[in-house]
């Protein structure tokens, strides 16, 4: 019981060959890809915005947003709305397609090595046997602010 | 007890008493020998005080205390009513004002409200009166009651006498309950309730005496009757309502409705003569609570309703118009009559399905207008000026949004022509004017809009002056001055950094004024106009849309996105030749009715694609903000629509040149333009 509590709910989704997770409650449910609308005069991640039940929802680009290079978009490409700060966002990953319970002592701060840059929006990583999830902080994600950071971000 | 829970009602209540007290003390200044006025005011007082010392905000309470002992010397004769002291009593609500907006917005209504006290403490003066005002409101307790205690369960309907006789018939006892409350109950709205819900539990509340609006509403003293069908026992259901705090008091007695309906003819003519008596006096009642509705009648068809349901009935409702419009395509692509017809009748009923939840929405102006009164008071005074101010048409209506927005700029037209408009009463005097200057506020409606004017009789616009100040400030050169029309050189005024006043006040003249005003009245899609005679005055006339959530707009294609250009910009489309169009100053222009209007390519201002049309014609929309126009060059026309309004949501906040979005008959996204933005 007790090792339950302490575990993170988080859901899984790729973003080239790596795995990343978000804390389940930010997550309001996940999309296939739809059309989306450009919105001129916007960052270059925000891809526009969709027509979700009736509510105008932003689509930022999140290969584009931590300066991957960019993907077609395929059959697999989904999009994950979540809310933060009454802010809801989708985000564009490759795939999503599983939930799993992270035990808080799997979690570890980001590595520090020589080459990479502190990046706010990387909460920790999380070693399950022999997979390895890139827990992001999702709020820090889709701040503006550190955008000149992301060029220089090391593809960890 | 956990006060949260009765803090909305406390913040709203506390805003009515407050409201009241001010509207009062306007009266009174009108008439200071009115000490019906007085009480009326002290009444309001009164509650507050109670109030707020139970939800525990001691300075509201202590201010309310003090400013009820003035009042209560000015009832009792002991000080004369004269504008120093309404002066520190308005300024003494101010206060209060303060503080209820602090509690309202979490804070903990604490506010130093030191000097105020003094202030009113020496009008005060040495003459205390207290002791009685508890007199004086037992009093007017006792005769409320007396009112409560003649009228028990006169009218009961057909339809109620119905059903307690089948009740009874199936085995339900009926009893008459007379509930009194502990005279220092405060909320006795949420004591009503709680009563309510434990008889609900063990059966049904045929009646009331009050009606439970009245109830609701706090309405009545302190006891209240209530009829109840049960199949409990009297004594139990007494021990269960007496286990409701601050209740002093209650009685049960069986009720028969034979009885009643034998009775009912003999005492029929007896009773209409009490009815009729009962109802003015209940009707006294009302104006005291709610002055200035002396129409109204004690019965109140209406009910209140969350205003976050009516949001989210007005979005489901525009869900339907999504739908409506999706419905609408299809079957105008189909050869289907039946289903043509079953969605124009759909069309029609949503129609005014749409009207009907507008109209709910909309509150009456009058929530912006009342805090005018006071506000010239207080400008006239500080500018040692006179002004009657006249309000026309408070009860205009409109949406909640627009009202929200709304009463900054009129605030910035009033102090306007305060300031600017109407002369000091020397200055009246030398011009042949009455001493006293009129301001005049007047709201309409007319056909999908809503006017308010501001009309002053003051000095009116000095068109030589606005001129020359314009041309010394660069705005303008002498030689398009001289082809300027009125209107024209009126607008100049609400340019940004334009102020022709001589003297530079603290009411206004910093010439940031007109222009946020003229801003915020174009961003709320509304216009503003000025009309004006040198010498005689002027007026500002604003007009405002209905309702900021569903606009006419016209669709336009560019490439393959779908963009919507709200129709109340527009003035015409137009298909213009290449070869029609002219460089002035290495900009495109084309001659439209003999004005030279600039083309701005959304293709390149939204960066579409950077390749140039190779059209031989363009499509254009023109469109205006205030005199100014522009031609928009797109792909093509598609037509107009009526669309609902969408934000881009918090995370897309200020993106140019688009004013929001819009969700099309086949589920896609629509830009909304925001052509205001596109012409400087």
């Amino acid at each position: 019981m007790k090792t339950e509590t302490q575990d993170l709910k988080v859901i899984v989704f790729q973003l080239r060959n790596e795995e990343y997770g978000v804390p389940v409650e930010y997550v309001g449910s996940i999309e296939r890809l739809q059309a989306i609308t450009r919105v001129p005069g916007t960052a270059k991640f925000v891809k526009g915005v969709i027509n979700l039940r009736g509510v105008v929802t932003p689509i930022i680009d999140l290969r584009e947003r931590f300066g991957l290079e960019e993907a077609d978009y395929n059959e697999s490409t989904r999009i994950i709305i979540v809310t933060i700060n009454d802010k809801e966002v989708g985000i564009v990953v490759d795939g999503a397609n599983d939930v799993i319970d992270v035990p808080q002592d799997a979690i570890e701060p980001p590595p520090e090595v020589i080459g990479s840059v502190d990046v706010d929006y990387i909460r920790g990583v999380a070693k399950l046997d022999k997979r390895l999830l890139i827990l992001l902080n999702i709020d820090k994600v889709l701040t503006k602010e550190e955008l000149k950071e992301i060029n220089k971000v090391e593809r960890s | 007890m956990d006060m949260n829970q009765y803090l909305e009602v406390f913040i709203e209540e506390s805003k009515e008493n407050i409201q009241a007290i001010n509207d009062q003390l306007l009266h009174l200044e009108k008439d200071p020998s009115d000490l019906k006025i007085v009480d009326e005011i002290f009444r309001a007082a009164h509650t507050l005080k109670g109030m707020s010392a139970t939800m525990g905000y001691s300075d509201l309470a202590d201010l309310t205390h003090r400013l009820e002992n003035v009042l209560d010397a000015v009832r009792n004769g002991k000080i004369l009513v004269d504008s120093n002291m309404l002066d520190v009593v308005f300024a003494s609500v101010e206060d209060l004002e303060a503080i209820t907006l602090d509690i309202a917005n979490g804070g903990a209504g604490k506010r130093d409200v030191q000097q105020v006290v003094r202030q009113l403490e020496r009008i005060e003066n040495g003459e205390k009166m207290e002791g009685t005002n508890d007199k004086n409101d037992q009093k007017h307790d006792q005769v409320v009651s007396d009112v409560s205690n003649h009228s028990i369960f006169k009218e009961l309907d057909e339809f109620e006498i119905t059903v307690l006789k089948e009740s009874i018939e199936q085995g339900f006892e009926t009893f008459q309950l007379h509930i009194k409350l502990r005279e220092d109950c405060l909320l006795k709205a949420a004591r009503v309730y709680m009563v309510f819900e434990v008889l609900e539990q063990v059966g049904e509340v045929m009646k009331s005496q009050p009606s439970v609006e009245d109830l609701e509403s706090e309405n009545f003293s302190n006891d209240f009757y209530v009829l109840v069908v049960t199949k409990e026992s009297s004594e139990d259901v007494k021990k269960r309502i007496l286990k409701v705090s601050e209740i002093e008091n209650m009685e049960i007695e069986p009720f028969s409705v034979q009885s009643y309906v034998n009775r009912q003819w003999e005492e029929q003519e007896a009773a209409k003569a009490e009815v009729a008596a009962t109802v003015e006096k209940s009707d006294e009642q009302q104006i005291d609570k709610k002055q200035a509705t002396p129409s109204q009648k004690a019965v109140n068809k209406t009910i209140r309703v969350n205003i976050e349901r009516l949001d989210i009935l007005m979005n489901l409702f525009e869900e339907l118009v999504i739908d409506k419009g999706r419905l609408e395509q299809i079957s105008q692509e189909s050869n289907n009559n039946e289903l043509k017809e079953t969605v124009e009748r759909m069309s029609r009923v949503s129609g005014n399905l749409q009207n009907i939840i507008l109209t709910m929405r909309m509150v009456p102006i009058d929530q912006v207008f009342n805090r005018f009164p006071r506000m010239v008071r207080q400008l006239t005074r500080d500018l040692g000026k006179q002004v009657d101010l006249k309000i026309e048409g408070a009860d205009t209506e409109l949406d909640r949004t627009v009202i929200d927005e709304i009463g900054d700029p009129l605030v910035h037209l009033i102090r306007n022509a305060l300031d600017h408009g109407i002369e000091t009463p020397e200055e009246r005097k030398r011009k042949g004017k009455s001493e006293e200057g009129s301001l005049t506020l007047k709201a309409y409606h007319s056909g999908n809009h809503v006017f308010v004017e501001i009309e002053d009789d003051g000095n009116g616009i000095n068109k030589e002056k606005v001129m020359n100040k314009a041309i010394t400030n660069g705005v303008l050169t002498k030689e398009q001055a001289q082809n300027l029309e009125d209107s024209q050189i009126y607008e100049l005024i609400m340019t940004s950094g334009f102020s022709t006043a001589d003297k530079i006040s603290d009411v206004s003249g910093r010439g940031v004024g007109l222009d946020v005003v003229k801003n915020k009245i174009e961003s709320l899609g509304g216009s503003i106009t000025i009309e004006s005679t040198e010498g005689k005055g002027s007026m500002f006339s604003i007009q405002l849309p209905l309702t900021l959530s569903i606009i006419s707009v016209m669709l336009v294609e560019i490439e393959e996105d779908i963009y919507a250009i709200p129709l109340s910009s527009i003035i015409e489309t137009a298909i213009v030749k290449k070869s029609d169009i002219m460089h002035a100053h290495n900009k495109e222009v084309i001659d439209f009715r003999g004005k030279v209007v600039p083309l701005v390519h959304l293709k390149k201002i939204f960066e579409i694609s950077s390749v140039q049309t190779e059209e031989e014609l363009y499509s254009i929309v023109i469109v205006r903000k205030g005199n100014k126009m522009a031609g928009l060059v797109v792909d093509s026309f598609i037509g107009q629509q009526e669309i609902v309004l969408k934000s881009l949501g918090n995370y897309l906040t200020n993106v140019f040149a688009i004013s929001g979005a819009s969700i099309l008959g086949n589920g896609k996204v629509a830009l909304i333009i925001d052509s205001n933005a596109l012409i400087k």
